[in-house]
């Protein structure tokens, strides 16, 4: 037996519309939610990085250990084991920067009231991406000269006729498959975490308030509860993407600075 | 019934990282089964290769959505 739902419209899924909030304005130079978002985290962050640096004691607060910990993950499990105990020093405050600065604003994924991820538009997450691929092109072109740089991308002992389309491919991994992939990877997993809290958010308002029966209706709370417990597997994504991202930014680095391919 | 393809298309494009994703991980795990100590050296690798199979599902997904 087929449900009806609702006599009439019937349900419409959100859909990308969602994720364009311009707040002031409108077209290219409107000022968008994300945009707020980003603002409000930058003005969460600094301050309370400031505030902890500044009253450091030996004996640590909960807010010095928590950030202390999270300084630490970044630092040793991620700086350390990827790019190698000799030289990870000078990338620690980039890596530790975009660890914050993703975590944060993908946890605004689910306080509510702000309930938008600034990284699900594109914009946001190419302009990390830009930086972490000036550095490390830079990075690789200072330690081995920009000739020695595009060199050393074929390894040694590959047969000779087939050297250049083993260094067309590792340019187009260098160039366009990495940079690519990091943004798309960041942008898309937010886009989706969102747009399935909405369709179940949604979903469950429609069934509970245009729903023709009694069933129907008791049935929005499945649609409910499916929405909370997405909220707490968000808050997992959240995490795992800031990790995520910081641990390919460690990996291209350490990649260029190897000497060996 | 109306509805778009590309939604099927992305249904049967998101098989093949699945797979991959749930292979990464059966690795992962009885390579810790059979060594706990290897969980710190494993963790990384793990996380890596999934992030890399998942990019496939990803793409996939955005192509779905604006084509």
């Amino acid at each position: 037996m087929r449900l009806r739902l609702a006599a009439g419209e019937g349900f419409s899924p959100p859909t990308t519309e969602f994720f364009w909030q311009p707040l002031v304005g409108d077209g290219a130079f409107a000022f968008t939610r994300p945009m707020l978002l980003m603002v409000l985290s930058v003005a969460v962050i600094a301050p309370v990085m400031v505030f902890v640096a500044k009253r450091m004691q030996v004996v640590p607060s909960k807010g010095q250990f928590l950030t202390e910990g999270t300084y630490n993950f970044v630092r040793n499990s991620v700086g350390k084991d990827m790019i190698g105990a000799k030289e990870f020093r000078p990338f620690i405050p980039l890596l530790f920067t975009q660890f914050l600065l993703i975590l944060v604003n993908n946890l605004f994924e689910i306080i509510p009231l702000l309930q938008f991820p600034t990284f699900s538009r594109i914009g946001f997450p190419v302009a990390l991406t830009l930086v972490v691929f000036a550095v490390y092109h830079v990075v690789g072109m200072r330690r081995h000269g920009v000739g020695g740089y595009f060199k050393r991308m074929v390894p040694p002992g590959v047969p000779g006729w087939i050297v250049p389309l083993i260094f067309f491919l590792e340019l187009i991994t260098y160039f366009v498959t990495r940079p690519v992939t990091l943004a798309l990877r960041l942008m898309a997993n937010m886009f989706a975490g969102t747009l399935l809290l909405v369709v179940f958010a949604l979903g469950g308002e429609y069934m509970l308030l245009e729903g023709s029966n009694l069933f129907v209706r008791v049935a929005s709370l499945g649609s409910f509860a499916l929405f909370v417990i997405m909220t707490f597997f968000e808050i997992l994504v959240g995490f795992l993407q800031a990790y995520v991202f910081v641990l390919l930014t460690a990996f291209y680095i350490a990649d260029s600075l190897a000497e060996e391919h | 019934m109306t509805g778009n393809l590309n939604v099927i298309g992305y249904g049967l494009a998101a098989i093949g990282p699945a797979i991959a994703v749930g292979l990464i991980f059966a690795a992962y795990i009885s390579g810790v089964a059979r060594q706990p100590e290897s969980r710190g050296m494993l963790q990384p690798i793990a996380i890596l290769g999934f992030a890399l199979a998942e990019a496939l599902a990803l793409f996939g997904l955005v192509l779905a959505f604006i084509l």
